[in-house]
């Protein structure tokens, strides 16, 4: 198997898979597991005739991220607790706030880390209650912490001595060195309450956070997953929402994303055939194929392929979030430590 | 890469590897075992390169599969089967969910399992591994499979993974030809690979009810303790490497497991002590 169409496909259209055979069907759960997709994989298939030790596994990839959606929600329930006396909007992102909201993106999806994000200007609060109620700086060395401070969309992340669970603390969507400079004031301001106290981002600001995340924010790892996202938040909020596409253009403006935005709705129509409103994904750019070579570049044994690609898509993630010269001091500091590059 | 099929007791492995040899050996040692039904798996282990240019020169695998650890040291191409083994252990312990799984050893004897798990140097292996040559049926050295919903032990016989002295004990009682290659100063001591009897091979989808649990401890003075089952079950997680993933079921299997399995630690200095303690308990069995 040369790439990770097969699964792109099996997702797009569960009732392909009928045609697989038994090597295939190996590939296929390599590419699943490797993207992290393998639970969606299995919600996916869940009405479709599959052998019965592929079932086995998909039923087995079902329990495992219902376990990991009780612990997501637990997880956010007890950041929660910790921040019960700040009185600024605590917004869920990423995989908890689409199991927190049910949203279909939830269905299946692995969820690492809790993200949340709160207002810049109370990081220090934040900060301060999350130590108190036991959790403890990952990266001690003062250049990462001061390079966070500085230069990051998050606070160095923390971990939580008991639980070992990670919590990355934002202010915004994507790292200050960045071009688009998203307005987190408005994301704070339009963010809808859960009954429990939290709150996610309104619909539009959720959809483009994923599409940052995608595009703006790395090289692309664990991109087929993100899209995915982005195809099922897209899917849901313009089905219940008429004006969705309106508010999604303009937001994408005010942020500065609108050619993030066109270029991900392109690249989600192409691979699940998304419904996409063709004013916002504008004309198809000849770069669009070499995202998509980028985003399915995966062997049937579950290996990266395509390193020349991969490597051109990790250096422009790097490009895309500082400046040359800030990119080469930062290079250098980090050689200079001995340490892998990346922040 | 080229790649093998196994099927062992309930799992059924893909082992893709860059280079030939580990595949071999692996083909060799396992000519007995089933082929998975219609090519299909659950897993598939990696033996990879650590870098590109270490494919040819020092040669050093990689352990990479559907499940991996981030940490996980290469090892030379002369152990390449050490590392296969090992990158099934690691696919078991990461993502295997259809039963319990307990670090331990299992024999079996008219259909009921003894189950031995302990520390690694307590001799569970070596136990199991000579009980099988004594009348027992091997289950397995690696992982006991408990099963969710009925209780009971379903066997994974995979080659015996035997250690430093206990290589030279059973060359002693079985015959050659069963042993894989040896592996000398691996980051588990000298190692070579026995082929499990063949009656364990044939019978591995044949489960066992649990009738008996033991603590061995190698290298004290014959004896028989009870335990409290708050520290056999507290000892039962630590032995498990999926207690925590399963959630509620595994818990629902462990405590239904510490409360029927009649339990004790036992100390020993040779096997034929061990036989001895086990038959005395075995014959007094409900």
């Amino acid at each position: 198997m040369r790439d990770a169409r097969m699964l792109v496909d099996a997702l797009r259209e569960p009732a392909r898979v009928e045609a697989l055979a038994g090597s295939q069907w190996a590939d296929l759960i390599s590419i699943a597991r490797a993207e992290s997709l393998i639970g969606t994989l299995a919600h996916r298939l869940e009405s479709v005739a599959v052998p019965d030790r592929v079932r086995a596994i998909l039923q087995d990839a079902v329990g495992a991220h219902a376990l990991a959606r009780q612990q997501a929600l637990w997880e956010a329930d007890c950041a929660r607790r910790a921040l019960a006396d700040y009185s600024g909007k605590i917004i869920l992102m990423k995989g908890t706030a689409y199991v927190a909201a049910n949203l279909s993106a939830g269905e299946g999806r692995s969820i690492g880390d809790l993200d949340i994000m709160v207002d810049r200007k109370d990081l220090p609060e934040v900060e301060a209650a999350l130590l108190d109620a036991g959790w403890e700086w990952v990266k001690p060395d003062p250049y990462d912490d001061q390079y966070y401070r500085e230069h990051m969309h998050e606070l160095p992340p923390l971990i939580h001595r008991e639980r070992d669970r990670m919590i990355d603390v934002h202010h915004t969507i994507l790292p200050l060195t960045a071009g688009p400079t998203p307005d987190a004031a408005a994301i704070l301001e339009s963010a809808v309450a859960l009954d429990n106290g939290l709150y996610i981002m309104a619909q539009a600001d959720m959809v483009l956070h994923s599409i940052a995340h995608l595009f703006a924010d790395g090289d692309l790892a664990g991109g087929l997953r993100n899209l995915w996202d982005i195809n099922h938040l897209l899917r849901d909020f313009s089905d219940a929402n008429g004006s969705f596409w309106n508010e999604l253009g303009f937001r994408a403006e005010k942020h500065g994303l609108t050619p993030e935005l066109a270029r991900a709705l392109r690249l989600s129509a192409a691979l699940f055939d998304t419904p996409v409103d063709p004013s916002l994904a504008g004309k198809a750019a000849m770069s669009d194929a070499f995202y998509v070579r980028r985003l399915l570049a995966r062997d049937g044994y579950g290996r990266e392929a395509r390193k020349f690609t991969r490597m051109a898509f990790y250096v422009r993630s790097h490009w895309l979030r500082m400046p040359p010269l800030m990119l080469a001091r930062h290079l250098w500091t980090k050689w200079r430590k001995g340490g892998k590059t990346g922040s | 890469m080229h790649h093998i099929l196994l099927n062992v007791g309930p799992a059924a492995f893909r082992i893709a590897s860059a280079w030939r040899q580990p595949l071999e050996e692996l083909e060799a040692l396992y000519q007995d075992y089933p082929a998975p039904v219609d090519r299909q798996v659950d897993f598939t282990v990696r033996l990879e390169p650590e870098k590109p240019w270490r494919r040819h020169i020092r040669p050093s695998v990689h352990i990479g599969g559907d499940f991996w650890l981030p940490d996980a040291a290469p090892l030379p191409l002369a152990q390449g089967l050490l590392a296969a083994e090992m990158g099934m252990n690691l696919q078991m312990a990461l993502g295997w969910r259809r039963h319990l799984l307990l670090h331990a050893s299992s024999v079996e004897k008219d259909g009921k399992a003894l189950v031995m798990t302990g520390l690694s140097g307590s001799g569970k292996s070596t136990l199991s591994a000579m009980l099988a040559e004594r009348g027992w049926r091997f289950m397995g050295d690696e992982f006991a499979l408990l099963s969710l919903d009925t209780g009971e032990i379903c066997a994974f016989p995979r080659l015996i993974s035997l250690k430093n002295q206990a290589v030279e004990a059973m060359r002693q009682v079985a015959p050659a030809d069963r042993f894989g290659p040896e592996m000398n100063a691996t980051p588990k001591g000298d190692i070579r690979h026995l082929v499990p009897p063949v009656e364990a091979i044939a019978r591995m989808d044949e489960p066992a009810r649990p009738a008996l649990l033991l603590f061995p401890r190698f290298g004290h003075a014959p004896a028989l303790r009870d335990m409290g089952q708050a520290e056999i079950f507290v000892r039962l997680t630590q032995a498990s490497t999926n207690y925590v993933a399963l959630g509620e079921s595994g818990f629902r299997a462990l405590t239904r497991f510490v409360d029927q399995v009649p339990t004790r630690a036992m100390d020993y200095q040779s096997i034929d002590q061990a036989e001895e303690l086990i038959d005395s308990l075995w014959s007094r069995l409900p």
